[in-house]
């Protein structure tokens, strides 16, 4: 009892008037919220995550849900995370698991940053009436072209590689079948083929049941090497190695043994209901040198009919390691950013470790322009993208293309609640739990997520033509078209931009 | 707005500037009277294989001797004058305008494949970025360029283009948004052979100018135009590209297009924007670039700004509005309107 217990996150109120004891909350919510007793429903706030089902399901808006509504004496240091950090880790001697990206108000420097639009001296380009071009190929590209020229008649001599091709320049990132539901994934894959983009499997294997939409899908190797195998490399549209990412830098990947049902642990190949932890580095990359040699490895398999991404989290020393990545023989590089959600990350690794997507790319574009190699190799940008500005900001920073992943989720009903670790999630995206899996309907989430993916590739194409701009090239790494908004100086210069008003 | 126009004789039959003088001159409503420019090709036969490196110096006491320790560093000043000019009543004299007849020792970049032009370029882009006061505005052989604040009229007589005799003429009528009354800002734009007119604004110059610096070209006139020099001299001269695949890189068909070609040109276009993505440019051009064999016309891949072209026996002729090509040649033949991205291109015999 020394420390005793801390105020609820949150308070549900039930209102009775309003109630007609339906029971779809009692139901909806597994976490055991609500009860019925004596004609009545009866709360337990303690075990809210304000995941927002039974407010979504109720047929009344009977219920409503309060933050915080006892708090600690405010104090600008010691806030109430702080506090029950502590309380907590005094209780276990235990690491903090967290859900979801970053939590710290860290500031986001996407919303200090404005885009430009024509006027009078040059017009603005309307999409509805002009072509407008977002296609992106994400691959290696020629350093120059060789011809042959025989009387007028021109050949081209330089062979070209194995480039993935996408109809808008916004794929979804990384997570894995165990870390999110069968029914997520089959979603996911469904929306990218319709709308022509593409996928990462996470290192989760890749379940039989993507298997026709395995063009659109880039299967992903991690230091687990979970459900790596042949065939599991050659159905790929592509090969990610991943290094690292964005929600953890440093540290491999982890499923709570929670969340691996038979099913998962055929498509993972690692025993039923156990942990899986992925090891900190690949043991079999210690240097740069080791890394080029699985790139290499990866396409010998393949037959070098496969591209091959790297991806790392964003650090402070990216740009170096992007070029060296871009030298390795990699295809494309991926900057995962540190507000990169995950379904379980140590909560310090989360909102302490890592730079911000934004300064990542900028840095990573200006070293591989300063080496005279940028246009060879692709950049990927992601963590954190919630919006189409955000794509048109970071394309106008440098990166070719981005992952989306929370932006995804929430597509499919998501709520940011944070509690993915825990394997209940009460919309079936991350969860193995059968009952809950069948609440997310592959046919209706996939038309969600592609309605999406297509209103932000709609939104891009308006913001360009507003800007002049007809192929998504010339929006690339075009940072006179930013400007920043009460941004520093010396964030301002890592960035390249200039000052609204200049 | 901005007016430009060029015209090429394919037989090397050269031209006095007047007649272009009174093109770019009925093109005043397209200018503000804030800059004009003229380049000439095949104008100093005496010293037809130097480099004709002419310089603006803010003060020549202060400056000239820096530029010319930077030049003999590098190779022999064979002869050098001020470029001789004629007081107008509109024109404030702010610069001095200097030619220097430039000899590289290509033994000092023993590196490279064309010594010669890198050491001029490099020279080119170090002047301009680190000479406060000295700006080179034109670095090719047998060319010059002639350009100022004013208007077209007031700067031909200047700098008196009659007295010069041409092969090619380029001339350009401004409009300025951007650095009004600066010499510098005027157009021609022009490195080694390469010379530039432009009426538009270049949407993707960001992107363009980060691509080009990368193979260390420096943007220094704060403007979009000089990239299209420095794109055309590093895919041609550098890639060894053509003029027509050049074009292609900077205004390429859109991807529909491309999707419907039989599968070579489909390649080959393909390649190009997957290899030139970045020099691609956008937003609303109509552009002239000329060296020392050829001229090529071209505009943005929507065409959003005009640009005629005319033919009459050996000459061909390039401008924003037919009625300027008329006034240099009445009887006009084959007046065209080349479709957006399609290049114009006139060479001369060899
Ligand atoms: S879902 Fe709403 S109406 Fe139904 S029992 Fe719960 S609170 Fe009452
Ligand atoms: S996926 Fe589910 S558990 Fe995870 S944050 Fe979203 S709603 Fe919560």
């Amino acid at each position: 009892m020394t420390i005793g217990s801390v105020p609820t996150k949150f308070r549900i109120s039930v209102d009775h008037d309003q109630c007609m004891l339906c029971g779809r909350c009692i139901e909806n919510c597994p976490y055991g919220v609500f009860r019925m007793e004596n004609d009545k429903i009866h709360v337990n706030s303690r075990q809210c995550v304000a995941c927002h089902r039974c407010i979504a399901m109720c047929p009344r808006d009977a219920i409503d849900i309060e933050e915080r509504p006892v708090d600690y004496r405010s104090h600008p240091l010691w806030t109430p995370e702080v506090r029950e950090a502590i309380y907590n880790q005094a209780r276990s001697g235990k690491i903090i698991l967290s859900g979801m990206g970053n939590a710290k108000p860290y500031p986001v420097i996407f919303d200090s940053l404005v885009l430009d639009a024509c006027q009078v001296t040059n017009p603005s380009i309307d999409p509805l009436r002009e072509p407008m071009e977002l296609r992106t190929y994400i691959g290696k590209k020629p350093a120059r072209l060789d011809f042959k020229r025989t009387n007028g008649d021109i050949e081209l001599l330089t062979n070209l590689v194995p480039n993935l091709q996408l109809e808008t320049p916004i794929m979804i990132g990384h997570m894995s079948y165990g870390a999110i539901s069968l029914n997520a994934q089959l979603s996911l894959a469904r929306a990218v083929s319709e709308v022509g983009t593409f996928m990462g499997t996470g290192e989760g294997g890749l379940h039989e049941r993507l298997y026709p939409y395995q063009n659109h899908m880039i299967v992903q190797v991690a230091s687990g090497r979970f459900g790596v195998d042949i065939n599991y490399l050659e159905r790929g549209a592509a090969i990610e190695i991943k290094i690292g990412q964005g929600a953890k830098p440093g540290i491999g990947g982890h499923l709570p043994g929670e969340k691996v049902c038979a099913d998962v642990s055929c498509t993972r190949m690692i025993p039923l209901g156990s942990d899986a932890i992925s090891p900190a580095p690949h043991h079999d990359i210690y240097s740069i040198e080791d890394l080029k040699q699985l790139v290499r490895g990866l396409k010998e398999a393949t037959e070098w009919k496969k591209p091959v991404f790297v991806k790392i989290a964003a650090v402070h020393n990216s740009a170096a390691i992007a070029a060296g990545i871009a030298r390795s023989g990699a295809d494309a590089v991926v900057v995962d950013g540190f507000r990169g959600g995950t379904g379980a990350a140590p909560r310090v690794f989360r909102d302490h470790v890592g730079i911000p997507v934004e300064a990542a790319i900028a840095s990573v574009d200006a070293k591989l322009r300063s080496q005279g190699i940028r246009n060879e190799v692709s950049l990927i940008a992601s963590g954190g993208i919630r919006e189409s500005a955000d794509v048109a900001k970071i394309i106008a920073l440098g990166a070719d293309a981005v992952y989306i992943g929370t932006s995804a989720l929430v597509a499919m009903g998501c709520r940011v609640c944070g509690t993915c670790y825990r394997g209940l999630c009460p919309w079936g995206i991350a969860t193995q739990r059968p009952d809950l899996v069948a609440r997310l309907d592959p046919d209706v989430a996939s038309k969600n997520v592609a309605n999406l993916i297509n209103a932000w590739t709609l939104e891009l194409a308006e913001l360009m033509g507003a800007a002049g701009i007809n192929s998504i090239e010339s929006l690339r790494g075009n940072r006179d078209r930013l400007r920043g908004y009460l941004l520093d100086e010396s964030i301002m210069k890592v960035l390249d931009i200039k000052t609204v008003g200049a | 707005m901005c007016g430009i126009i060029g015209v090429i004789d394919r037989g090397r039959q050269r031209m006095d500037g007047s007649k272009i003088k009174n093109a770019l001159s009925l093109m005043d409503e397209r200018g503000s009277g804030e800059g004009a420019g003229y380049v000439a090709y095949g104008v100093f036969p005496d010293f037809a294989d130097l480099y004709a490196v002419h310089v603006f110096f803010d003060n020549i006491h202060e400056t000239k001797s820096v530029v010319d320790r930077e030049l003999n560093k590098w190779g022999t000043i064979e002869h050098q004058e001020e470029v001789p000019t004629y007081e107008q009543q509109n024109i404030r004299k702010v610069h001095t305008p200097w030619r220097y007849f430039f000899r590289p020792d290509p033994s000092l970049m023993p590196r490279s494949i064309t010594p010669d032009d890198d050491i001029v370029a490099y020279l080119v882009m170090r002047i301009n970025t680190s000479i406060p006061g000295a700006l080179v505005f034109s670095s090719g052989k047998n060319i010059g360029v002639f350009k100022a604040s004013g208007w077209p009229e007031e700067v031909a007589d200047f700098y008196r283009i009659q007295d010069y005799k041409g092969y090619m003429w380029l001339g350009h009528n401004r409009y300025p948004t951007n650095t009004p009354g600066w010499w510098g800002g005027a157009h021609p734009f022009n490195l080694l052979n390469w010379s530039v007119v432009h009426n538009g604004e270049i949407t993707s110059y960001g992107t363009n100018r980060r691509y080009i610096e990368s193979y260390g070209y420096k943007c220094t006139m704060f403007t979009d135009t000089e990239v299209v020099a420095y794109l055309f001299d590093h895919l041609v001269r550098r890639h060894g590209l053509t003029p027509e695949l050049a074009v292609r890189a900077m205004a390429p068909p859109f991807w529909d297009e491309i999707d419907r070609m039989p599968d070579k040109e489909e390649l080959l276009n393909r390649a190009i924007r997957l290899a030139y993505g970045p020099a691609l440019m956008n937003g609303p051009f109509a552009i002239v670039v000329a060296t020392h064999d050829t001229m090529v016309g071209f505009t943005d891949r929507i065409k959003l700004r005009p640009l005629v072209t005319g033919e009459r026996g050996d000459k061909l002729y390039i401008s924003s509005e037919e009625a300027a090509i008329r006034v240099m040649e009445p009887d006009v033949e084959n007046i065209t309107m080349p479709r957006a991205g399609e290049p114009v291109i006139g060479r001369v015999r060899t």
